[in-house]
């Protein structure tokens, strides 16, 4: 059979132009497989690796103050396996040329060595030495942020007392891998810090001598977290506790989890189109190919090729294909996996890269590529198994054209002669251009869910910080504090105008749906906070009772008229019986509100606030946060522009890889269907366009009958492609609703705009190449070989 | 010259032969009962119009196409009643085949195109030997695309005698042909007729063909209206048209 090798070889090489194209489609798909996989596999294995390598806690509680003696009774509790107590608090920052309001976390570690749980990994210097007040070490992003090293210095106000502290590492933790602040979107890196210190040092700068107000541990292998957790709160409460979280509650963990489920969404979807839009591609370019080799097959078949050897030929032509598409997909999946793991390897802050090749997506790409393509090929390759060989020499029948709808409706005056052959063409074979269509608009919709992230966050942002929360810093107390302070801080030269609030840590139940949250107080004229309704419109808080956000109501069923129970976890720490008074819509977290007097006489504790909104003159912005570092009450300031505005750099990257990387996959799905369509239409057409121009039509005529085609049917699919993305956005972020923010499904007008014009383009492009192609048409050839 | 018919063996032996086959919404009658035998070493030539059934018999002859009604005898087998596979087996190693467009693979050269048959065949002669027996030997490593009409037909001849077939059938194969050219293509028919002793079946619209044949079929829509016997058998070379 090496004559028949020799065929396929110069035929591939023949057609290389619609060889690559299809290979191009098949490629995307495989390589956003492996690329997700391997991304996914590498960073789910850099997890766990982290995670039991370091000693990540299955539970966590926090107190207000227990004794050391706690900790047996905590070990006694079955199911436990080890352990540890600390003292975990805040300090404000007084970074050196640093004029921001920073915050400091401080987590005790034993003296002079490291954690038995949620170990440090240190990247540089070493652990506080035993017995030495005021050594530090600080988390690496942190570090990376203000550029330090072991040796340096910065201020820390602990306990309203201001100290110096020394760098002396640089350290990772899996209990930080990704950090937000309660009630913030994103992490914020150089304003919020992590600090590790000596275990004494703490205990005496914060009054816990022989105490502590933290506590992590493991499970053994058959302990069940929820009893855990029970026996745990029983033990904790009579000392502040305020209910112990499971490691799946754990803030860093369950952000690192929604990005690695978005991933797998992605790992799902996106291949799943690719492979779809190769079948249709190998099956429309096979059937052609087929088509015109109806002669050759039956050659080969009078002189003595069985069905089986001529279906065997054509079926290596579509393996060969398919092999050229997997190798350059897997190449470019690997390459883009290495690129996009250590993308997110910076973004999370993991210390290490557990690299691997996911060999379960080389596997499921290849089956999966080869099922598609046998599902694309294999009617094709049945009737060319199957064709008899006299009626594949047989010059085929004229096809059969009808005047089109159109033109039964009597509408045909409207079209010149050239729009009705294109009218006609497209409705012989309708099924064709449908699945054209349906090609070159998943295109569009690939595009779209590639640009629209950053037109959703954006928006997201808008709503949250121009209609929501619009003070310019957040001063919080460090106790619940009198209102004077509120007529202090607005007395500050720049303030503009100054608003109370008031938080309470609460647990919030139905039925037996429970949210542990904060009630926000505020006052009902506030100007710095506002509350929404469905309609994104400003409304009014009401006088009295709970007003609960979108995903509150749902998740505890409660809307307005219904009662729930409020049990606080401050103060008297009583639990009532409250009316839900209405329901607000929120993008980020899950949160409460209700008029601060209201929220004040519920909680009988006078006008008590734990902090105020400011709206300052940007010229003093600087001095007001220079001031209220000094002000000892002050736990911290929060400025919530600047931060929004770190984060988004350091988003950029991943944002801008996944455009990049979604404008090259949809536009090369768009040229390798447009380019197909076109390639093939020239070659059934040739002797057709080639006689319209010997009977004295233009070139620009012809070229308009056979691309003009091409053009209509991309215009239809654009609006549909626009549906699909949003069907696929829907697809990406709809998994990705949780209490910690959702994602609007929200498109903005450029995002339409990219996705059109780069479908637009790819196609201009394939007419371009196929434009060419039909200026070379040789009349008189062509119209001198037979059919 | 002239044996008895009786005495000569038959190679195939057609009865009431009838073929009626669509075309787009048309119905076509090709073959309206055809009885005909082709005898060992002889060299017919069909003629009729087009249209008038002698392609569509050809192809049934050669397995390429089953009748609606009659039978074909080779051999003792009826082709009519064979299974594809057996159909596939009788083509790959007793017919050969030329037509009227030469019918070779155009990525493939002069050799390779006939190197694609002799691969599969039983007993066949080097491509080079059935290239050289066209007078083709130098030009074995050309394209289709670089030989000229004439050269094409000789590379198909090539092809369909290199497996020693037991009957060559040729549609048309000088319809493309211009008169010198085709006179070229007719002797190598009838060189390999007489040195090979290949039954050969030589299909035309062209009457002058008739003259270099043993016998003439005249095919009228659908069916024999005669069969000449030509007394005298001339050379191609003797032609003109």
């Amino acid at each position: 059979m090496s004559i028949l090798y020799r065929k396929l070889a110069r035929e591939l090489w023949h057609m290389r132009g619609q060889v690559l194209a299809i290979a191009v489609v098949i490629a995307g798909g495989m390589a956003t497989l492996v690329m997700s996989l391997t991304t996914l596999d590498t960073l789910v294995d850099t997890r766990d690796t982290y995670y039991r390598d370091y000693r990540f806690a299955d539970v966590f509680a926090t107190l207000k103050r227990a004794p050391e003696s706690l900790r047996e009774p905590v070990e006694a509790i079955p199911g436990v396996q080890q352990v540890e107590t600390r003292v975990v608090s805040h300090a404000n920052l007084d970074i050196p040329d640093f004029p921001d309001p920073a915050v400091g976390i401080l987590i005790s570690l034993p003296d002079g060595r490291n954690a038995e749980l949620n170990r440090l990994f240190l990247r540089t210097g070493r652990l506080p030495e035993p017995g030495r007040a005021g050594e530090a070490v600080v988390n690496e992003a942190f570090a990376e942020e203000h550029g330090f090293r072991p040796g340096d210095r910065i201020g820390a106000v602990i306990n309203g007392r201001r100290q110096e502290l020394e760098i002396v590492g640089i350290g990772l933790s899996p209990e930080y891998i990704y950090h937000v602040a309660p009630g913030d979107l994103f992490p914020d890196f150089a304003r919020m810090g992590m600090l590790w210190m000596n275990r004494t040092q703490l205990e005496a700068a914060f009054d816990m001598d022989g105490a502590f107000n933290d506590v992590v541990l493991t499970l053994t292998r058959d302990g069940r977290s929820a009893d855990v957790i029970q026996r745990l709160d029983a033990l904790l409460a009579p000392f502040g506790g305020q209910g112990a979280l499971d490691r799946s509650d754990q803030l860093s963990h369950r952000y690192l989890e929604l990005e690695l489920d978005q991933l797998r969404t992605m790992a799902t979807v996106f291949p799943a189109i690719f492979l779809a839009v190769a079948a249709f591609l190998l099956n429309v370019v096979l059937t052609r190919l087929i088509h015109s080799q109806r002669e050759q097959m039956g050659i080969l078949k009078a002189f003595g090729y069985s069905h089986v050897d001529v279906g065997l030929h054509y079926a290596q032509m579509v393996m060969v294909i398919v092999a050229i598409g997997l190798v350059i997909g897997t190449g470019m999946g690997l390459w883009l996996g290495q690129m996009l793991s250590e993308l997110y390897r910076d973004f999370f802050r993991f210390p290490y890269l557990e690299w691997r090749i996911s060999t379960r997506s080389l596997a499921i790409g290849t089956l999966v590529t080869l099922a598609a393509a046998a599902g694309g090929t294999f009617a094709a390759l049945w009737r060319a198994a199957r064709i008899p060989p006299a009626e594949a020499m047989r010059p085929e029948p004229a096809p059969v054209f009808r005047p089109t709808l159109v033109e039964r409706l009597g509408l045909q005056r409207l079209f010149d002669q050239p729009t009705r052959m294109i009218l006609r063409n497209i409705e012989r074979r309708p099924v064709k251009a449908l699945l054209s269509a349906t090609g070159i608009a998943f295109a569009c919709g690939i595009m779209a869910i590639g640009t629209f992230q950053q037109g959703a966050v954006g928006y997201l942002i808008q709503v949250q910080y121009g209609q929501v929360q619009r003070d310019d810093l957040t001063v919080t107390f460090t106790e619940p504090t009198s209102r004077r302070a509120l007529h202090e801080l607005a007395a500050m030269h720049g303030v503009d105008h100054a608003e109370p609030f008031r938080d309470a840590g609460v647990r919030l139940s139905r039925g037996t749906a429970a949210y542990r949250t904060g009630i926000h107080g505020f006052e009902p004229e506030s100007r710095l906070r506002r509350i929404l309704d469905d309609e994104l419109q400003v409304v009014t808080l009401p006088r009295e009772g709970l007003v609960l956000n979108d995903f509150l109501s749902e998740y505890l069923d409660a809307r307005a008229g219904d009662t729930v129970w409020v049990e606080f976890l401050e103060g008297r720490r009583e639990r009532v019986a409250v009316p839900v008074a209405g329901v607000v819509r929120e993008f980020t977290g899950a949160s409460a509100y209700m008029n601060l007097d209201a929220l004040n006489r519920l909680m009988r504790e006078g006008t008590a606030i734990s902090g105020v909104w400011l709206a300052v003159d940007a010229d003093f912005r600087d001095a007001i946060v220079r001031d209220l570092k000094e002000v000892p009450r002050v736990a911290g300031v929060t400025d919530r522009l600047t931060a929004i505005q770190n984060f988004w750099d350091s988003m950029a990257n991943i944002v801008l890889t996944f455009a990049f990387f979604s404008t090259v996959l949809a536009g090369s799905i768009a040229f390798g269907v447009v380019y197909n369509s076109a390639r093939i239409a020239l070659t059934e057409r040739a002797r057709e366009l080639a006689s319209l121009r010997v009977l004295g039509l233009t070139r620009g005529e012809i070229r308009y009958i056979l691309l003009g085609e091409l053009f209509l049917i991309t215009l239809v699919a654009i609006p549909p492609g626009f549906l699909i993305g949003l069907g696929l956005v829907y697809l990406l972020v709809g998994t990705l609703d949780s209490d910690l923010y959702r994602v609007p499904l929200f498109l903005t007008p450029d995002v339409y705009a990219i996705a059109a014009s780069t479908i637009l383009v790819a196609t201009a492009l394939s007419a371009a190449v196929v434009a060419r192609r039909l200026n070379r048409l040789d009349l008189v050839e062509v119209l001198k070989t037979r059919e | 010259m002239e044996a008895p018919e009786t005495d000569r063996k038959v190679v195939f032996r057609a009865r009431g032969l009838t073929k009626v086959y669509r075309m787009g919404e048309v119905e076509v009658h090709a073959l309206r009962g055809v009885d005909l035998d082709l005898f060992e070493g002889e060299f017919v030539v069909l003629l009729g119009p087009s249209g008038s059934g002698k392609s569509t018999l050809l192809n049934i002859l050669g397995g390429l196409d089953a009748p609606t009604g009659g039978e074909v005898i080779c051999q003792g087998r009826n082709l009519v009643q064979a299974g594809d596979r057996e159909l596939t087996a009788f083509r790959r190693h007793f017919v050969g085949f030329v037509f009227q467009f030469y019918n070779l693979i155009p990525s493939l050269t002069a050799r390779e195109n006939v190197a694609i048959v002799t691969e599969i065949a039983r007993d066949p002669m080097p491509p080079e030997e059935a290239l050289a027996l066209v007078g083709l030997a130098e030009r074995v490593d050309h394209f289709p695309a670089q030989l000229s009409g004439g050269e094409q037909q000789r590379v198909a001849i090539a092809r369909a005698v290199a497996k020693r077939p037991a009957v060559l059938l040729c549609d048309e194969p000088t319809g493309a042909l211009d008169s010198k050219t085709g006179i070229v293509v007719l002797e190598v028919l009838e060189r390999i007729n007489r040195e090979l002793g290949t039954t050969t079946a030589v299909i035309t619209h062209n009457a002058t063909i008739a003259d270099m044949a043993d016998r003439v079929v005249h095919f009228l829509d659908g069916h024999i209206d005669r069969i000449d016997t030509p007394a005298v058998r001339k050379s191609p070379r003797e032609l003109s048209w």
